[in-house]
Formats: C-alpha cells, sequence, structure tokens
C-alpha cells in the first residue's frame, strides 16, 4: 500500500520535504527572504528525523558547515537567497574542488544587493552558473511547480552524490512562494556516494575510479579522509605541479559535462511544428506555456522549450527542438542572462530576448505580445 | 603505549616548511605529544585548517584533515563536530584566521560551545602573505601594510572568546612547552568549546620590522614576560606593559552544544 502523503503548499515546503526524503539530516543555513521557510521547516522537521539544525552566523560559515557534515557522512543542504548566495560562492568553490557533494538552493529575488527583498527575478542565473571564482563546471536545476521542488530537490541530492560535486537548486520567489497540490512521494529513487572498498593503507582521497570520481571516505572511517580547497594530487595534498593542476581541473570539469545528457531535464510544449519557439525556465515557463496555448487559439504556432536543467544547459535538446523554428524568443525576469546563452547555441537562428526587471513577474499578455511583435 | 607521537604524524612530509625560528613547529610537537598522552585514535580525529602558515600543519598531520579557505576553519569544523560528535576535532588557526578574517565564526563558536579545540598560534602578522599587519599586531607596530607603524589597537583574542562565552580559555607560549602540551591536553578533554592561543613569533617579517633582538633574545622575552594570573596581578603597573597571562584563563563546567541538542531530538520526537 503507498503512504504518499497528498499536500497542499509551497515551493519551499516541497523543496525541504524532498531533502528529507533523499536522506538530508544536515541543515545549516542564515534566515533569508523568500527562502527563510526552508530553514523554519528544516529547523522543525530535522529533529523529529533524528538530524541537525543549525542556524549560523552567516552565509559563509552556513555553507563551510554543510560542507563539514557532509565530509563526515551526513547528507547536507541550505537554502538561501541572492545576497547570501553571493556569500555562499567563497566555500561553494570548497565543495567544487574538494568534491564535498550538498545542495543550495536559492530562491532568486530581485537585485542587485539588498534589492527588492520579497519580489521575484530570474537574475540568479549567471551567478549560479559563473558565481564562484576559477574554472569550474557545475549542476543547476530549476523548478518551476511545486510538485517539480520535491522531485527535482530529490534530484539535486542525488546528482550531488554520484558526482562528489555541490548542485544548485535554483528556484524563484513565485515558484518558491506559490501553494500547489503536490505530492511527497512515498517511494524515491535515492543514490548514496561511493565509498572506497580497498585496504585502508592505499585509499588516496582524490584518485578517480574509470568513472572519474573518487570514492569517498567519511571523517572517522577507518580510512584517513583528507579534503582539502587548494589543488591538489590523488593524495590530497597541495601539489603545484602544471601537468597534475591540468588533469585536475580538467577531471573536475569532465565529470560532470561528460554526464550532461545523464542529468538533463526538459520539457517541451507543442514544439515539433512550432515557428516561434519560446525558451523559458521556472515561473516564466508556465506564463509562458500559457502564452503558448493563447497565441495556438489565435493560429499561431508558438512552441515552449523549458530546462529543468538549466547547467550544463541542454544544447542538444534545444539545437533539436529549435529545428524547424524560425525565430526564437527567451523571456526572463532579468535584463538579459539566458538569452545568451541561447544566442551561442543557436547562432543561425534570429533570437530575441523579452526581459523585465522591476520586481514584478513576466505576464501571459507580455509574452503574447513580444511574440506576435518578432513573428511579423 | 598503544600511539606514538610518530602515529599522528606524518613523517613522510617532513622536513616543514616553516621558516628557521618560527615556533608552528614548537606548536605541532605540543598538540601531537597532547593526543599521544591522551592516547586518542588518529582516525577518530579530525583537524581543519585555513589559510596561513600555521594553516600548513594539516600537511603533517596523520590524522583525518579538512583544509579550506581562510577563516573558516571553526565553521567546518561545527558542522563536522555536531553530526560526529564521537570525533575530537581542532581547529588550527593563526591570528590572520581566527579574529582577523574569522572573527565573526570564532565569537559563534564560543557561544555555541560546541566540542571543539581551537589552537590559535598568534604571531602578530601575517607570514605566509609576506608579513602584513593583523588584528594581533601590536599598536604601532611596522609590517610590510604599516611602514611607519600601525594606528589600530590589537585585538586580545582570549578576552574577546571569554566575552563571547566560551567555557574554557588557556594561554601559553612557544618557550613554555611542557606548560603548552599540558594546556591542549586540557583543553582536549573539556567539554565544549575550548581556547588555546599559542603566542609564538614569526623572525623573518614581524620580529625583523619590530625586534631589536637576537632569537634567543626572543625567546628570554616570552620566558620572562608571559607570566600566571596570579603573578600577572601583582605586577607593578610600568610592567603589566609588556607582561602578558599565561595558563588556564576561564575553565568552567557547562554542557556542550551536543548534549542539549540530545534534549532537543527527545522533545522534537515524543512531540513529532
Amino acid at each position: 500500500m503507498s503512504s504518499e502523503l497528498i499536500k497542499f503548499g509551497q515551493g519551499n515546503e516541497a523543496c525541504a520535504e524532498g531533502a528529507f526524503k533523499a536522506g538530508a539530516r544536515f541543515y545549516a543555513g542564515y534566515p533569508i527572504t523568500p527562502s527563510s521557510e526552508i530553514a523554519e521547516i528544516a529547523s522543525r522537521r530535522l529533529p523529529q528525523l533524528g538530524g541537525i539544525y543549525l542556524q549560523m552566523e552567516d552565509e559563509l560559515g552556513s555553507m563551510a558547515a554543510i560542507i563539514g557534515a557532509s565530509a563526515s557522512g551526513v547528507k547536507s543542504f541550505t537554502a538561501t537567497s541572492g545576497p547570501g548566495f553571493s556569500l555562499m560562492q567563497e566555500n561553494l568553490g570548497v565543495a567544487i574542488i574538494g568534491e564535498v557533494p550538498c545542495v543550495v538552493i536559492d530562491v532568486q529575488r530581485s537585485g542587485p544587493s539588498t534589492g527588492l527583498a520579497t519580489k521575484p527575478a530570474q537574475a540568479d542565473i549567471m551567478q549560479a552558473r559563473w558565481g564562484t571564482h576559477g574554472d569550474h563546471a557545475i549542476v543547476v536545476l530549476y523548478p518551476s511547480t511545486v510538485q517539480e521542488c520535491f522531485d527535482l530537490t530529490v534530484e539535486a541530492f542525488n546528482i550531488a552524490e554520484m558526482l562528489r560535486s555541490p548542485v544548485i537548486l535554483l528556484t524563484d520567489e513565485v515558484v518558491g512562494h506559490m501553494r500547489e497540490k503536490f505530492i511527497i512521494r512515498d517511494q524515491v529513487k535515492v543514490i548514496d556516494r561511493k565509498k572506497p572498498t580497498g585496504p585502508v593503507e592505499k585509499y588516496l582521497p582524490y584518485q578517480p575510479d574509470e568513472d572519474g570520481i573518487p570514492p569517498m571516505a567519511a571523517f572517522g572511517d577507518k580510512y584517513r579522509m583528507r579534503i582539502t580547497s587548494s589543488t591538489h594530487g590523488p593524495d590530497g595534498f597541495t601539489n603545484s605541479n602544471p601537468v597534475n593542476a591540468r588533469q585536475m581541473i580538467e577531471r573536475l570539469y569532465k565529470k560532470i559535462m561528460d554526464r550532461a545528457d545523464e542529468i538533463t531535464y526538459i520539457k517541451e510544449y507543442m514544439v515539433d511544428d512550432a515557428d516561434i519557439l519560446i525558451v523559458a525556465c521556472g515561473y516564466t515557463a508556465r506564463v509562458a506555456k500559457a502564452a503558448v496555448k493563447q497565441l495556438r487559439n489565435e493560429g499561431i504556432k508558438a512552441g515552449l522549450f523549458h530546462p529543468l536543467t538549466i547547467w550544463p544547459f541542454p544544447e542538444k535538446q534545444l539545437k533539436k527542438a529549435a529545428l524547424d523554428a524560425e525565430k526564437i524568443l527567451v523571456p526572463e525576469m532579468n535584463l538579459g542572462q539566458l538569452v545568451y546563452e541561447v544566442e551561442r547555441i543557436l547562432k543561425e537562428k534570429e533570437v530575441f530576448g523579452l526581459h523585465k526587471s522591476n520586481g514584478q513577474p513576466l505576464f501571459v499578455r507580455e509574452i503574447v505580445d513580444k511574440v506576435k511583435e518578432v513573428a511579423k | 603505549m598503544a600511539f606514538q607521537v610518530e602515529d599522528y604524524l606524518r613523517e613522510d612530509k617532513l622536513p616543514h616548511i616553516w621558516c628557521a625560528g618560527c615556533g608552528h613547529g614548537i606548536t605541532v610537537r605540543a598538540l601531537v605529544e597532547a593526543l599521544a598522552g591522551l592516547q586518542i585514535d588518529p582516525t577518530s580525529v579530525v583537524v581543519t585548517t585555513g589559510i596561513g602558515c600555521f594553516g600548513k600543519a594539516d600537511d603533517y598531520l596523520n590524522t583525518h584533515c579538512f583544509h579550506g579557505t581562510h577563516g573558516r576553519a571553526l565553521a567546518f569544523a561545527t558542522g563536522i563536530k555536531v553530526v560526529k560528535p564521537e570525533l575530537t576535532v581542532f581547529a588550527l588557526m593563526g591570528d590572520g584566521d581566527s579574529v582577523t578574517i574569522g572573527g565573526n565564526h570564532l565569537i559563534h563558536a564560543a557561544r555555541r560551545n560546541v566540542d571543539i579545540t581551537a589552537i590559535v598560534a598568534n604571531n602578530q602578522n601575517y607570514g605566509m602573505t609576506g608579513g602584513q599587519l593583523s588584528a594581533t599586531t601590536p599598536e604601532g607596530s611596522r609590517t610590510t601594510t604599516s611602514v611607519y607603524g600601525t594606528a589600530e589597537p590589537e585585538m586580545d583574542l582570549c578576552s574577546l572568546v571569554a566575552a563571547a562565552g566560551a567555557s574554557f580559555v588557556a594561554r601559553g607560549t612557544v618557550y613554555h612547552v611542557t606548560q603548552l602540551q599540558k594546556i591542549i591536553q586540557d583543553a582536549i578533554q573539556h567539554k565544549g568549546f575550548s581556547f588555546v592561543e599559542v603566542v609564538t613569533m614569526c623572525p623573518t617579517y614581524f620580529g625583523r620590522y619590530n625586534w631589536n633582538q637576537t632569537l634567543i633574545e626572543r625567546m628570554n622575552w616570552l620566558k620572562e614576560n608571559a607570566v600566571s594570573k596570579a603573578r600577572y596581578d601583582k605586577l607593578p603597573p610600568e610592567k603589566k606593559e609588556s607582561a602578558f597571562m599565561i595558563g588556564k584563563l576561564v575553565e568552567k563546567d557547562t554542557e556542550d552544544f551536543n548534549t542539549k541538542y540530545q534534549r532537543i531530538l527527545q522533545k522534537a520526537q515524543n512531540q513529532g
């Protein structure tokens, strides 16, 4: 008998429940609108599950604490918004180079800086990709419904564990705060990180298997674990040899990029015969879908390509969906971020942007009007 | 004895990188002597470090290690200790890591009382990056970023941490080695956040710009100026200017974070 729980709740609530279902038992964070519900739910639910909630002194410490807990073998996450996400970039880099799985939820709000604290935006699309310094790849998932918040948070943990890498779950204020029916699924697929199995004295914390991913011991295991944020050799000791440095950086990059197809989730709506293809994610994808319906009623062949994995951007999938479309429209709640990636991928197409950065979400009418304008 | 001093060291990584006359090697020796004295299994020890000369200390230790970003060692250690309370967790930091860039983590670690032992090697400047000013550089001192002498007063680490609520605060020096080892042992055994400041020296930078002394004379300076609290209190005011207290400055019985959190877990599970 299934014990699925049907709820009516917020995207933020679904993210928290997804994290618990994936096995997360540690949360460290610093409250910030519009993500604070995740912290509040974690503080209430984690102790019930035998887990730990810690409110840290800032987002630098929050990110550090989840990395420390995960390196000790406990699945960990945090949630934040723009200004806090900026502070987390420092130690996000530690999780990347140190190969410590964890999940960071960023509920986007309007910026820059303290901006419009309670208003939505999609202006962290590039911060999520490039916010921490240095060469790196990163996985970013972006739900558009409350159910996707649950499902993609589970998936974010699975990808993090599989790749020994941090994963960012990007949402926005609308998705985070809106209420919808969602199901706390009883059975979900849960992936746990690979553990070492060989002789203790031969264990090297950064020696990858053939799949490019090193098995991960936890602090306190008989295997001596070394985590480091400095460029290192397979033994986890600092190594400045250029050959080693290149191998390390390329392996960290390739372990994600080579698996892009495996971790890519997209949704398509009426793309097959679309003359104009809309590319949108998060809340904007919902608005865009409504716009496609209205445009179709009016006889305009519009379609929607909706990536749920936004980094690595589903390049191949977009090219396929856009094959027969003459024009592309990228609506987003910012002054232009995703549109540049789409322009790069679809060089031969006419790509238009529709940008709104005033603390308001895009409206169906605005997308419909823009499609009509560019379709002329 | 089951564990020897060598069991805690990566002897294959020696000799260390620290300069002649630097006190960091003495501090690491005191740490491993303390661990051997308590017979703590090296695989149940986690050492977190940050950036700076003393941040290299983990390279020589045969324990679990976490080498991370500048100033965050205590925040990493907090995540480790709260989920694995059975482990002995250290944060080894310099004055830059601990109080200059990491001051917020330091005062909150003291307040939160997670059972971590923080050891701060205070050499009054940034050694690794070339002798720049830190928050513990004494007012008026010359560094590579205060060539005319700094206008900023220095932070008293032990007073700061005590004021933030630390349940164990002690200071030692690299001259008083036996006492330092004993202080570290007591800090490890203390349940709750333990803070040990080790007054050490950087002859390469701070010393070169500020001392008019040889290393031997500097060691003698430490010997004469570091005094117990009882002796310090009796010193005439003019002597108090250069003198400082060593030994245990705060030691109080308090429940650590994990002990208190156990009750929260019970409460949540009974009500849940």
